[in-house]
């Protein structure tokens, strides 16, 4: 059962006249990368902020078909259905995202990282402190910022920051990850330790991630999934898609014919 | 040619620019020359009444200090509301009131504030001076809690969204925050531009000779009193007043530049 399986998903923009997603059929496995990858503009974005239904903070979007989502207990729901305020909470709690950029919210280490707890709930001071540390260990990030969990999170370099988030959405135990180009707005050094993150978290959570770098995307996924104008080309186990790719389109795609 | 016109426009630019300074220098020395010479410490220990000023201004910032009281947070409220939550119409019709009400010039909100609380309650009162200064104050915060809301960028509050944080939570928390500096700044230049005016209190707050915390009563202004003083004959009433415009450019100054230092240290 893969932990999220899209089912003739369209999706269409307040005010636009035609879908940017038509009729995607996509899993995502448990505890495998998938990348989405494919030209700029051609709905991958949009793919991924639907798993997390974030799209719903500016109203008027359009869903149909369905994402189903099995978690761990093997109840399936459809996250298209979510409807209240707690649900959403529940949601996002179990799908987490990271951004481009990052995000590090205007306060300090600790409490970037302890952000979401509260959130669900917890509030024993030892159990936050805990969990903060085991979040950080887990980011790579705690040899580098133990000392300084109370400075504010502004102060760190970009690749530090996006770790810092990275923790934040993994110290809620999340189900799956969802990443949009994680590391494009990053030198080197930092891609090379976020990418080793992502595939070292593999064990604790499904991830979906959007790459332009095809090099990142056959170094760390599992299954690739290529996206043309909002259509899903072609889907399957990374070494095929690179080495054997059924369609024309994907082809040349990644030989770098077009994109 | 290209190289003439710039020197032509640079030279004209250095030159009203030296006009301007001018003009500031010169109001600047009078004020001090003047304000210096009448200045003696007493001033802060006796009331108006006594020759001092120091009912003028406790009254002063007491007036500055309620119209804050009311304007911050209902100033804040709004800019937060059309900011966050307002979409199309009612958020820019509240926009463009605000940037109505800012342009307004002082008097007339005064003489609208006279028409609706003083003519009705029977008189001049401290808590409507405070009003017409809330009034000037509202589209101040309104437009600087609008503007800095807009600079937070659109991933910090979808990655707060992202965490399952409500929408709210993500304003409180996160947004306000991270937007916080500005806003400070903004308030605090708001507060320095209500606590010079004169023309919001002329008829509506009026001042007094006495010390007074009667928010009912006519309320001891110090902008007010330099207007009265000023147009008294005796020398030493305009001296008075001179010392007093003095120390109120001193304070508005101070209250300036202590925002112009949070926003240098503080990014
Ligand atoms: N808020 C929006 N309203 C209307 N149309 C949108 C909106 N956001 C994106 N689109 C359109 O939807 C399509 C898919 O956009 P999306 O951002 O998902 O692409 P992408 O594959 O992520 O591209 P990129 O690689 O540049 O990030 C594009 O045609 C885009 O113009
Ligand atoms: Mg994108």
């Amino acid at each position: 059962m893969p932990v999220l399986n899209i089912k003739k998903f369209s999706f269409t923009y307040p005010g636009v006249d035609h879908p940017s997603l038509k009729d995607i059929n996509l899993p995502i496995k448990r505890h495998k990368i998938t990348a989405l990858i494919g030209p700029s503009g051609c709905g991958k974005s949009t793919l991924l902020r639907s798993m997390n239904r974030i799209h719903d903070l500016y109203p008027g979007n359009k869903y149909e078909g369905k994402i189903e989502f099995t978690d761990t207990d093997k109840n399936i729901s459809d996250i298209l259905d979510i409807k209240k305020e707690n649900e959403f909470i529940e949601l996002r709690q179990k799908i987490g995202m990271i951004f481009q950029k990052p995000t590090p919210f205007p306060m300090s280490i600790f409490d970037n990282v302890a952000y979401g707890l509260k959130i669900s709930g917890v509030k024993n001071k030892t159990e936050l402190a805990d969990r903060v540390e085991i979040a950080l260990k887990g980011s790579a990030l705690w040899r580098e910022v133990h000392d300084r969990l109370d400075k504010s999170a502004m102060g760190l370099s970009g690749g530090q920051q996006q770790r810092l988030c990275i923790a934040r959405a993994v110290a809620v135990k999340p189900e799956v990850l969802l990443f949009d180009e994680p590391t494009s707005a990053l030198d080197p050094i930092s891609t090379g330790a976020i990418e080793e993150l992502i595939v070292e978290l593999k064990k604790d959570v499904s991830i979906a991630i959007v790459t332009h770098n095809m090099q990142q995307a056959s170094r760390i996924s599992d299954y690739t999934a290529f996206m043309y104008l909002g259509d899903l080309v072609e889907y399957n186990k990374t070494e095929n898609i690179f080495l054997n790719p059924q369609e024309k389109k994907t082809e040349d795609y990644i030989t770098g014919r077009f994109g | 040619m290209r190289l003439l016109i710039n020197k032509i426009f640079l030279g004209l630019s250095i030159f009203s620019a030296l006009i301007g300074l001018a003009f500031l220098a010169w109001i600047l020395t009078t004020l001090f020359i003047k304000g210096l010479g009448s200045f003696h410490f007493g001033l802060f220990l006796n009331d108006l009444i006594d020759g001092g000023l120091r009912n003028l201004i406790v009254g002063q910032f007491i007036l500055a200090g309620i119209a804050s009281l009311i304007g911050i947070p209902l100033g804040m409220a709004a800019g937060i509301y059309i900011q966050e939550y307002g979409r199309g119409r009612y958020a820019d019709i509240i926009r463009d009131l605000s940037d109505i009400m800012m342009s307004a010039p002082s008097i007339v909100i005064g003489a609208f504030v006279y028409a609706v609380i003083v003519v009705p309650t029977g008189g001049t009162s401290g808590f409507a001076g405070a009003i017409a200064l809330s009034i000037m104050m509202i589209p101040v915060v309104i437009n600087t809690t609008d503007n800095m809301l807009s600079l937070v960028p659109r991933e910090l509050r979808e990655a707060g969204i992202a965490l399952g944080a409500s929408k709210y939570k993500v304003i409180i928390d996160i947004v306000i925050k991270a937007a916080k500096v500005g806003i400070m700044t903004g308030i605090l230049l708001a507060f320095a531009r209500i606590i010079g005016e004169t023309a919001p209190l002329l008829f509506t707050s009026e001042t007094s000779n006495y010390f007074s915390l009667d928010l009912t009563e006519s309320f001891p202004s110090l902008t007010v009193s330099i207007y009265d003083l000023a147009n008294e004959p005796e020398e030493a009433s305009r001296d008075l007043a001179w010392a007093a415009s003095f120390i109120l450019t001193v304070l508005v100054l101070i209250i300036n530049l202590s925002g112009r230092f949070i926003t240098r240290n503080k990014k």
